[in-house]
Order: structure tokens, then C-alpha cells, then sequence
């Protein structure tokens, strides 16, 4: 049997049945991972000796009858997520060799359901990307064509799952970095609602926009894991206190009578390529098959949510970033005998090119005589968006569009032009900057085997309409199924 | 939108960052370009418009004052670039004239 390519859905049935252990699932996705890695570098640390620990553990845990639907299931973690005792890079250089001394919020979450964790994986450095090309450790490639980027800045994530080279993995999404890699690589990736799952631990990028979430093979598989990590937490005052529902509920509901707005203007812009736009819409057409009807919605100032976005992101990036001054943690340049040259050598080492641009841009929009013309204006821009948002949401329950304007571009392609990387945001930045969940499901392939994925949105804490429709549309269809061609 | 290098410079130095001289003129024109594409914005009426700060309904979030385990010195520490004892080590402040 093939175990690192189970589900964890299947896999929890036959570790509960003890057909297999999760000392057997895990060394053969250590195996895989083995295979694999030289050709698509998803990740930035290996954890065997932890792993193999705590799938010793899970297995004594199944057989004294304590089994939860993560007990033995091997997961993969986002460097962006702190981990106790086991480095965490958030794919930069100036965290090369921090080792937290404490557990984000999530994995507390996850160890307690004794899952395992079989590795880091590569993002882009702080998150600031859409290609894991700004990785400070290396480049990821998409298990598809290792030739194309695997989408970011959750690429390592979106791949290692495309690959089969953990059961599912955690991301984080800022402005569409786990729905956008999830589209490209061929898996199935939830935003959750700003304020669901506890930023606590997790590094942050733009502290309004960040959110945990769930990379998964299958829809059923993010419902588990986001399961598992959603709730209050008295550490992350942003967290919200609204109780988690069943989201396998969700799983057995109804398509039939939802209301599916479409957006018509994402379905028309100048940047989306035209097999992207048709295999969308014959998804959308795969959705009122199921019973669902299509309402048109407008959502006029999401043509402005890119602009919004590269203000109010890179100036939260400029305050956050601002922690990594060579003194509490991290890399310090030992040669400067002043502070002032310390903090200017460390900082200019340790960040590289996509993170001071960010962190200019920032520093530049905040400071004295710009605040008006940018931060406040991208945020009132934002206010405006949300607007759309709740008026197109008393017409339908969800959103569909696209998530991507193209299939995974090569790698390389947008490397001399910031900008060009910026517009690939432009459909999945709206959610986040509204604060509501999305979800992006495979639904076909490109004409050059790539693949292209729906993205689906709701309103707040609306996650299990989402759910609900992925997995319906899961079910119906044979996209999910597709395997890379390694 | 123009940036010029000296203007780089300064947000740079706000920024603490250093910006050698032969990067300084092709980063302003990548900020440059990526202002002028934010300078679509001026198209958007936000005329009474209030701004938002954050997406959640969420105001204060209160909770009780506790006594909680937190980090022990040595953990706060284990990462420091340079110490001594329980405290972290910076190089001078002031420079000596």
C-alpha cells in the first residue's frame, strides 16, 4: 500500500481499525519526502526523530482507545508558525536560526489531538510573495511542472500536499497565500474568517489581514484540520469568541437552493487568461447542475482591492517588521560597534530584496505628509469593499470566481517586476481585505497540465457554506483525483 | 509618481535599512511604479467614507488580570545574539567622540 498517499480521512479509518500504525504512515511519508524532496523542495526543515516520537506515541494512544480524527495523521507546518524546540525561519534569513521557546496556538492544538509533524515548510520570506521564489533558503517547484512556481506564500504547504509528501499542511493567508498556491498545485485550500483560528505564535506579515488555515487533498480534509485549530484563544485578542460549529456537518448539507453570486467583471478582466475564465465558469455550471442557482453580483471597488492592499499591507509589514533589530533574537551583525550601524547591517543582511521593498513602501506611506494620501485612503478604499461585500451577500450565499488569473507561471517570470507579481493577488486580496473565508477547489487543468482552481467566498464565519459547496463539487467531479505527473 | 534617490534614502535610514549606492536608483524606480499604480486610488470617492482598520465587529477585548506562567528568563534568553547573565548585550548607544 501506498500510505503517504491516503487522505486523513482514510487514514484515520485504518489507524483506528489498526490496520496500519502511524509509525508505518509516517516513515513511509518520511520515505516519500526522502524521494521526493531533491526535485521539489517544499521543505525548509525535516523532522524524522519528532515525528517518529510522536507516531510512537499516537499508536500508543490508539491502543489504549484514545483516537482522535488527528491522532498518528502526519502534517506539515508553514515556517510562519512558531514551533517549540524546532527552528522556525518564516523563510528568512534573519530568523536562520531562531528556535522558539514556545508553541503557537495551532500546533498546541495539534499536539494535544496527537497529530505528528513531519516538517517545516518553505514560504515566501515573511510571507511577502506569490511564487515561494522569495524564499531566502531556496526556490519551490511545482509538483505539477517542476519548471513553474508552485504559487506562494504558502508554495511549500500547496506542494508538499500536491506531492504527497505530508497527509495536509498549514498555511497562512494574507492577501490570497493559501488559496493562490493551493489553486496552482492542485489541492484544496480555506482562508478561514480573520478572528477564527488564533494568530498566537504565528509570525506576523500584516497583523489586519493574517489569517491560519488548512492545505488539504481533500475538502473533507481542511474541514477536519480547520476543526482542530478554530476557536477563542485568550492570547490573540483578535480572536474571535463565536462558538466553532460541527463543520462535518456541513460536509452532508445541501448545494440544492443556495444562492451562488458571480461577479461578472472577474470573469472579464484584462489579465485572466480565457481557459482560466471557461473552466471557472463550467465549474460554476457544474454547481447549478447540483441545484445550486447563479445570481449576478457586483462588486465594483474590488477592481481597487490590489492598490488597497500594497498600502495597508507593506505599512503593517513596516511597524512588524521592526521587532528584527539583531538585540532579542535572530541574526546580528557582530561587527558593528554602535547600535545604530548594528540595527542598519542586521536589518539590510538579514531581509532580503521583496521584504525591504515592502518594508519601504511602508515606511513610506506612513511617514509624515503621506499618511492621508495612502494609509487613509487605501483604508476608507477598504471600507468601501466591505461595503460590496455585504450588499452582493444579501443577494447569495457565496462568491464564485477565479482564484488566479493564470495557471502557475514559470519560474523566473515575474522576477523583475514587483508589480506583475502584485496582479496575481487581484481576485483572492478582496476576501482578505473584507475579513471573510475562501476556499479555492480544483476544478480542470490548463492546456499545458496545469491546474486551475474555483475559488468560492461567503460571509463572516460563513465557513461551512463554503464547505458545504466545495465538497459537494469535490464529490461530483473528478478534478481532486488528478495526481502530478512525477 | 517620482521618487528621487535622496528621498529613497531618507526612508530608507527611517527604515533602518542601508541601501548601497548602486541599488538606490532602481529601487526608486520599483517604488515609484509601484506608487503610481497605487495613485489609482485618487479615482475612488471616499468622501465621508470612514476608514476601517480591521474586518471584525470585535472592540475591546477584555479579560481577567492573572497570574500565568510565562517564559523563564533562561527561555526569554536562549536566542539572544549576545548576553550576559539575564540580560541581552547591545554594542554602544552613544558613540565615544
Amino acid at each position: 500500500m501506498t500510505l503517504h498517499t491516503l487522505t486523513i480521512t482514510r487514514a484515520h479509518d485504518l489507524l483506528k481499525a489498526k490496520t496500519i500504525s502511524s509509525v508505518e504512515l509516517t516513515q513511509a511519508v518520511l520515505d516519500h519526502i526522502a524521494r521526493m524532496e531533491p526535485q521539489v523542495r517544499a521543505y525548509l526543515t525535516v523532522t524524522p526523530e519528532h515525528a517518529l516520537a510522536q507516531a510512537q506515541a499516537a499508536d500508543t494512544a490508539i491502543a489504549r482507545g484514545e483516537v482522535s480524527p488527528l491522532t498518528g495523521i502526519p502534517l506539515a507546518i508553514k515556517d510562519v508558525i512558531c514551533t517549540h524546540g524546532i527552528r522556525t525561519t518564516c523563510g528568512s534569513k534573519i530568523l536562520g536560526n531562531f528556535v522558539p521557546p514556545y508553541d503557537a496556538f495551532v500546533m498546541q492544538q495539534l499536539n494535544k489531538m496527537g497529530a505528528v509533524m513531519v516538517g517545516k515548510l518553505n514560504m515566501d520570506e515573511f510571507a511577502m510573495g506569490s511564487t515561494t521564489e522569495h524564499s531566502a533558503f531556496h526556490p519551490t517547484s511545482n509538483p505539477w511542472n517542476l519548471a513553474h512556481i508552485p504559487g506562494g506564500s504558502s508554495g511549500g504547504s500547496a506542494a508538499a500536499v500536491s506531492a504527497d509528501m505530508c497527509l495536509a499542511a498549514l498555511g497562512s493567508d494574507t492577501g490570497g497565500s493559501i488559496r493562490q498556491p493551493a489553486s496552482h498545485c492542485g489541492v484544496v485550500g480555506l482562508k478561514p474568517t480573520y478572528g477564527r483560528v488564533s494568530r498566537f505564535g504565528l509570525v506576523a506579515f500584516a497583523s489586519s489581514l493574517d489569517q491560519i488555515g488548512p492545505l488539504g487533498k481533500t475538502v473533507a480534509d481542511c474541514a477536519l484540520l480547520l476543526q482542530a485549530v478554530a476557536g477563542h484563544d485568550r492570547a490573540d485578542a483578535t480572536c474571535a469568541p463565536h462558538s466553532v460549529p460541527d463543520y462535518s456537518v456541513a460536509l452532508g448539507q445541501t448545494v440544492k437552493g443556495l444562492k451562488i453570486g458571480i461577479p461578472q467583471a472577474h470573469f472579464e478582466s484584462p489579465g485572466l487568461d480565457p481557459k482560466v475564465a471557461d473552466t471557472v465558469m463550467r465549474a460554476v455550471k457544474v454547481l447549478e447542475e447540483l441545484g445550486a442557482r447563479t445570481v449576478a453580483v457586483e462588486l465594483p471597488h474590488t477592481q481597487y482591492g490590489v492598490a488597497a492592499y500594497y498600502v495597508i499591507a507593506p505599512c503593517e509589514a513596516s511597524s512588524n517588521l521592526a521587532r528584527y533589530d539583531g538585540v532579542k533574537y535572530g541574526l546580528r551583525d557582530s561587527a558593528a560597534d554602535q547600535l545604530l550601524d548594528m540595527y542598519h547591517n542586521t536589518r539590510s543582511e538579514g531581509f532580503g530584496a521583496e521584504v525591504q521593498r515592502r518594508v519601504l513602501i511602508g515606511t513610506y506611506a506612513l511617514s509624515a505628509g503621506y499618511y492621508d494620501a495612502y494609509y487613509r485612503k487605501a483604508s476608507q478604499v477598504r471600507t468601501l469593499i466591505m461595503r460590496d461585500f455585504q450588499e452582493a451577500f444579501a443577494q447569495c450565499d457565496l462568491i464564485a470566481s477565479p482564484v488566479t488569473p493564470t495557471p502557475a507561471p514559470a519560474i523566473g517570470a515575474h522576477s523583475n517586476d514587483p508589480l506583475a507579481m502584485y496582479m496575481s493577488d487581484v481576485y483572492t486580496l478582496p476576501a482578505n481585505l473584507a475579513g471573510i473565508p475562501g476556499i479555492s477547489v480544483p476544478c480542470g487543468l490548463s492546456a499545458d497540465g496545469l491546474p486551475i482552481g474555483l475559488q468560492l467566498m461567503a460571509s463572516h464565519f460563513q465557513e461551512e457554506k463554503l464547505l458545504t459547496v466545495a465538497h459537494h463539487f469535490e464529490q461530483a467531479t473528478e478534478f481532486h483525483k488528478a495526481r502530478p505527473p512525477l | 509618481m517620482k521618487i528621487t534617490p535622496e528621498e529613497v534614502m531618507h526612508v530608507a535610514g527611517l527604515a533602518r535599512l542601508r541601501l548601497d549606492s548602486d541599488r538606490v536608483d532602481k529601487v526608486a524606480q520599483q517604488l515609484a511604479d509601484i506608487l503610481t499604480y497605487v495613485d489609482t486610488l485618487a479615482q475612488v470617492d471616499t468622501q465621508d467614507v470612514p476608514p476601517t482598520a480591521h474586518a471584525t465587529a470585535l472592540t475591546n477585548a477584555f479579560r481577567e488580570d492573572q497570574v500565568r506562567d510565562h517564559l523563564r528568563p533562561e527561555e526569554a534568553l536562549a536566542n539572544a545574539p549576545a548576553k550576559e547573565g539575564l540580560t541581552f548585550v547591545v554594542p554602544k548607544v552613544i558613540a565615544s567622540s
